[in-house]
């Protein structure tokens, strides 16, 4: 299992603050994760189309597309920080 | 404890002078406040709402922190943020740091703040009179970080 996180207008949009997923099959980094929720509809396709503007974190580090995933991870999607 | 993630109000000059107190190497304190304003894009703010990502936030501050012991000779430093519920003229974040000399403090400082606006999760939401919003992004923010990148780089 992995734990997703989902904050700020992410979480509003989605409808979903967090969620224990089984590691889907070949899904192995960010950007497999982020393909594999972004085939779950239009609201999840809108949602997490948001390009570099996108904020992932694999573990409570800052992530990129190419962070490996694996089971026991937390991994949060985010909008840009607007802290300060 | 460098970092404090809180919903409580602080006192800035009472953390000032903890930061430094009885340490007679500290010539220089720099400290920035963060208020919030009842103004943003044009529009009225009545209140405001600040989220984080607990962990991960106090984390993001404290290798903020770390880095800014990296660059510059620094003797202590501190950082508050508010989250929760704030209306206008409310303190957001102190941003405090002791070094021998005003250089190194002022620098920190500015350093520390503009990471903390691009890389600590926190998130605003501002209630309108035109209803709630989340507030965007700056992209003078991810410049004014990014400055600092570009020092690094002319340094190293």
């Amino acid at each position: 299992m992995i734990k997703l996180l989902f904050f700020a207008r992410l979480r509003d949009d989605l409808g979903c603050a967090q969620e224990d997923l089984a590691l889907p099959a070949g899904v192995d980094t960010v950007a497999g994760l982020r393909a594999y929720l972004m085939a779950r509809g239009a609201i999840w396709q809108e949602a997490l189309a948001r390009g570099g503007a996108l904020g992932v974190a694999v573990n409570q580090d800052m992530a990129q597309a190419s962070t490996p995933i694996s089971a026991g991870d937390e991994v949060a999607f985010f909008p840009p920080v607007t802290g300060g | 404890m460098p970092v404090r993630v809180q919903t409580e109000d602080f006192d800035a000059g009472a953390e000032i002078a903890r930061l430094r107190a009885g340490n007679p190497k500290v010539g220089a304190v720099a400290a920035f406040v963060g208020v919030a304003r009842d103004v943003n894009d044009g529009g009225a703010v009545a209140k405001l709402s600040l989220e984080h990502y607990p962990g991960m936030t106090e984390r993001a501050l404290e290798q903020i922190v770390v880095e800014a012991h990296a660059r510059w000779r620094v003797i202590d430093a501190l950082v508050i943020h508010r989250v929760g519920s704030l209306k206008p003229t409310d303190q957001i974040v102190l941003v405090a740091v002791a070094s021998g000399h005003r250089g190194d403090a002022f620098q920190a400082c500015e350093f520390i703040m503009d990471y903390l606006k691009t890389r600590a999760p926190f998130w605003k939401k501002e209630v309108t009179p035109e209803g709630a919003r989340w507030v965007e992004a700056r992209a003078e923010d991810d410049e004014s970080a990014a400055r600092w990148q570009a020092r690094q780089a002319d340094v190293g």
